[in-house]
């Protein structure tokens, strides 16, 4: 490792606002859509309206004809791929010669005004001869559906299969085994700010500035420089304020290209702001899955094997599926002792807008089918719950079957401080008619161990600066994008240097200034950036302690500096010196000083060795369980969630206001995935793509939210931390169905518990019961 | 060549926009939200959907909270428009903009304008709301980051300053 491990389990909680929130707060931060476009073309897109078929014609000659039309960019205008696995890039900007869902991108065009661009849309000619289209993973990988890439028979991107350990043999020496078949619908992260960016091309210097509401503007940087063929030197890319991500601005997405392939076109300047219907279309969300999970118990609780088939539907691209796919399995690993494991994955490809990472990426849907039945098998062990996941804890430090890394594991205490808040001991089984308690635990990657782009450069790289007006300025191409993650930079550089926050300015991702960042996702920020971040402010104290040790006539280790005082330890007022005069002294001969801090994960760190095994290795995980309290109404078949218990261990809360808020969030989200949020579309059409029908939960039925922060203290986190954004998430559903199951006896296969399959399941059990009693009667 | 449409005829709209005075030329058309936007350059005021869903775009009208994305300009003819670059007076943060801060009320930010003003305007009719009051007053505005548990604290904690 190239920094040393920093804990300081002393570390006081610290409980700070965003360093932005006033901007947020006064309507003074600007987002994309806020950004100076006075002078900016309007850009539209031209969408596919069939859901697979080739493009027998394509005419923009009375488009471009029209008043004010000033550029079109068809699939033409770009011959190059764009996606994430370099393997697996197999999607244009625009399509060239075949549409493979509703609502992918034709062509585009750059107008003077709205009104023109609409004009011009219509005005372009289209005939797209259709091919057979598959809605359902069943269907696509019918033996004679045809194939959406030549390339992937079966209509399968990758299948995977991992095998850890005899679990036959352990299958056979369990007391009980079972198996259950779950499905969880698409979801989409529906945040709040609808895509747009803006997109600034000068023929005359032949250079393109892109501001966009990316989560990682360097992987922005890579596509635009591939799909233009421009030099990545030529380019710039500025994060303004991002209202929401939950993912689906990791990727880059077509509308950025295009937007960049017409500001060329235009020769200046374009804005494309997408409508909320198109916002869904873009997509690259939670894929629609099917999970068949089986496991192996002994009479106690102990796990001795567990199997898992996952079908995920993943859309008509590649994007983020073989991440995700293989997410789905190696995180069966590192939340309990799973003695053998065997995993059988397989991402489809279908005629819908691709899917793509979400919040809890891969994970959620596997978590939530094997907490389900863990609590099935526990109920018919007459186990309690709790006590089954307590028999299959881990003993860490371990590396897990598959090659994870586990150090610090604050489950059990999460255990504890759910099962005592909730009163479950006191409360469990005595609920009222219609009542119900249910919990599940969760975990999640405290940053992917090893980046996808692997360049062999740091994890992270944060640069600290200091000049002549004594202010501390740290550069981050870490994109914040409303979980503080800027606040938490500002933390750790002021926590380090001893100086007050207020001194530390953070700037957050500007090409041109700040050093390149992996960006925000999978919870990698405070991990990596954070402790790049310690390292930069450790290097510049040395500078300073250095430069006060030279004013005060002292020896460097004997200087301590705390509340922006340097002083010689023991000494007297005359032996101690403020902030701003040692900064004076340190740019003697030298003047402004930038520093690099750095963070990089050791190769233990970055999984098992088999194909796939990077996926799923951290340097560490966050580990959460909640209790969820429902009451479900048989009448109607409406769940309400009356309350939520929730513990996470994120190591240690180096701003637990931002812990709590993350943590609220992300049990929120999980409760949306659980009640109501699916994407349906009819024959390809989306028909949820307006939040109107598209459900989130709104302030109304959303519950409070208990959250317990529990510090196991991470060895190499900084100051002991990992991340509290995603952890909590996943133990939601299972949790809000165990519950659903404890109040009227009925365990549902299907998210989100709508009052439809409520219902539906309370009729299917009374037609039962009736069959029952007249074959009872019968004989 | 193909020529575009005439752009509309406009009309003055004379206005109280956070309690000044103005005259304005709005086409019939125009919505509330992208008159404060384009032609006022407030651009703290939000469109997070594509028309009345999410709540983003809320201001004060006369007082009551109005989805402006949904509100033709030429309606608010002679009335007071209130919007969340009115609630900072002289550099001092209004009591619900210092409890949306301090209590993180906000996350991304992108809801909070529209949540800040219909949370102003119930406080404006319901000093002091209960948290059932609260979720009824904002169950039109849609927030992705925080479960909403924190605007409720956030709101609570500002009914008890006195304005």
């Amino acid at each position: 490792m190239t920094s040393e491990p920093i804990v300081d389990a002393k570390l006081a909680q610290r409980r700070v606002p965003l360093i932005d929130g006033i901007d947020k707060v006064t309507g003074r931060a600007r987002y994309t859509v806020d950004l100076d476009h006075a002078d900016a073309l309007v850009g539209r897109i031209l969408r596919s309206p069939v859901s697979h078929g080739n493009i027998v014609r394509l005419d923009v000659s009375k488009a471009r004809a029209l008043e004010g039309v000033i550029a079109i960019v068809t699939g033409d205008d770009c011959p190059y791929t764009y996606g994430v696995l370099p393997v697996a890039m197999n999607e244009y900007p625009m399509a060239r010669g075949r549409v493979r869902y509703r609502g992918e991108p034709i062509a585009a065009v750059a107008a003077i005004d709205a009104d023109t661009a609409e004009q011009a849309l219509a005005l372009i000619e289209i005939e797209i001869e259709k091919l057979p289209a598959y809605y359902i993973s069943e269907d696509a990988r019918a033996p004679d559906a045809v194939l959406l890439h030549d390339n992937k028979p079966g209509n399968i991107e990758r299948e995977v299969h991992h095998e850890f350990g005899d679990w036959q043999a352990a299958l056979a020496q369990a007391d009980l085994v079972r198996e259950e078949k779950i499905s969880c619908a698409e979801i989409n992260h529906a945040q709040i700010e609808p895509h747009a960016c803006l997109a600034e091309y000068d023929p005359l210097t032949e250079r393109l500035l892109m501001q966009s509401v990316s989560q990682v503007t360097y992987y922005l940087h890579l596509m635009l420089s591939r799909c233009l063929a421009m030099d990545e030197s030529r380019i710039r890319i500025i994060k303004p304020f991002v209202g929401g991500g939950f993912g689906a601005r990791v990727e880059v997405l077509n509308f950025e290209i295009i937007t960049a392939l017409l500001a060329r076109a235009a020769a200046g300047k374009v804005l494309m702001a997408l409508t909320r219907e198109e916002t869904f279309l873009t997509h690259r969300a939670r894929p629609q899955t099917d999970v068949t999970v089986k496991i192996g118990m002994k009479r106690g609780g102990k796990i001795t094997a567990c199997t898992c088939e996952v079908v995920q539907r993943g859309g008509a691209y590649a994007g983020y599926g073989i991440v995700t796919i293989l997410y789905a399995g190696s995180l069966l690993q590192g939340l309990y002792d799973i003695p053998t494991l065997r995993y059988d994955g397989y991402r489809v490809y279908a005629n819908l807008p691709p899917c793509g990472a979400m919040r809890g990426h891969g994970a959620v849907n596997t978590r939530h089918a094997f907490e389900c039945l863990l609590d099935r098998m526990a109920r018919e062990l007459g186990l309690d719950p709790f006590e089954v996941r307590r028999a299959n804890l881990l003993k860490p430090p371990l590396f897990t079957l598959n090659g994870l890394m586990v150090n610090s594991y604050g489950l059990p205490e999460c255990l504890d401080k759910i099962e005592q808040a909730s009163g479950w001991k006191e409360r469990i089984g005595k609920m009222p008619p219609g009542k119900g308690l249910g919990m599940a635990c969760s975990h999640y990657v405290s940053g992917a161990a090893k980046p996808i782009h692997w360049t062999g450069e740091p994890h992270a790289v944060v640069n600290v600066r200091l000049d002549f007006d004594g202010g501390i300025t740290a550069l981050t191409g870490a994109a914040d994008i409303g979980q503080g993650s800027s606040t938490m930079v500002a933390i750790a550089v002021a926590e380090t240097l001893g100086i007050s926050l207020d001194r530390v300015r953070v700037v957050a991702a500007d090409s041109a200034v700040t050093p390149k960042d992996n960006g925000a996702y999978s919870s990698r920020i405070t991990y990596m950036v954070g402790n790049a971040a310690i390292d930069a402010a450790q290097k510049m104290k040395t500078i300073l302690t250095e430069a006060a040790a030279r004013k005060l006539e002292a020896r460097p280790e004997d200087i301590e500096a705390i509340g922006e005082v340097f002083r010689v330890s023991g000494g007297g007022e005359q032996s101690s010196l403020p902030f701003h005069e040692v900064a004076k002294a340190a740019l003697v001969d030298r003047g402004a000083i930038t520093v690099s801090g750095t963070f990089t994960t050791p190769v233990e760190a970055q999984g098992g060795k088999h194909k796939g095994g990077a996926v799923g290795s951290t340097m560490g995980f966050s580990y959460g369980a909640q209790v969820v309290e429902v009451s479900v109404d048989d009448a109607t078949g409406q769940v309400t969630v009356d309350k939520v218990w929730v513990a996470l261990d994120c190591g240690h809360a180096i701003n637990a206001l931002a812990v709590e808020g993350q943590i609220e969030g992300s049990v929120w989200m999980g409760m949306g995935q659980a009640m109501s949020e699916e994407t349906r579309y009819l024959d390809g059409l989306p028909a949820h793509a307006s939040l109107l029908e598209y459900r989130v939960p709104t302030i109304v039925e959303s519950p409070p939210i208990k959250v317990f922060i529990v510090e196991s203290h991470d060895p190499n986190g900084p100051f002991g931390a990992k991340e509290a954004s995603e952890g909590a998430l996943a133990s939601f559903a299972p949790a809000l169905v165990n519950a659903i199951a404890n109040a009227i006896g009925i365990d549902l296969d299907e998210i989100p518990v709508t009052p439809d399959r409520v219902m539906q399941a309370l009729i299917d059990r009374r037609r039962q019961a009736r069959l029952a009693q007249s074959v009872r009667a019968a004989s | 060549m193909h020529a575009p449409s005439p752009p509309p005829r406009k009309r003055l709209l004379r206005l109280k926009l956070n309690g000044r005075w103005r005259e304005d030329a709005v086409a019939e058309s125009d919505l509330l939200v992208d008159y404060l936007r384009d032609v006022a350059h407030l651009t703290g005021t939000k469109t997070g959907c594509d028309g009345g869903e999410c709540g983003a775009c809320t201001v004060l009208v006369d007082g009551k909270a109005v989805p402006s994305c949904i509100t033709l300009a030429v309606r608010c003819e002679g009335c007071s428009v209130e919007t969340i670059e009115g609630m900072a007076t002289q550099g001092r943060l209004d009591r619900l903009q210092r409890a949306f801060h301090e209590k993180l009320g906000t996350q991304c930010g992108f809801c909070t304008p529209g949540m800040i003003m219909a949370a102003e305007a119930l406080l404006r009719r319901n000093p002091n709301p209960s948290d059932e009051d609260i979720r009824a007053a904002l169950a039109g505005n849609l927030c992705r980051c925080t479960g909403y548990v924190k605007i409720i604290e956030s709101i609570k904690a500002a009914a008890e300053v006195t304005p």
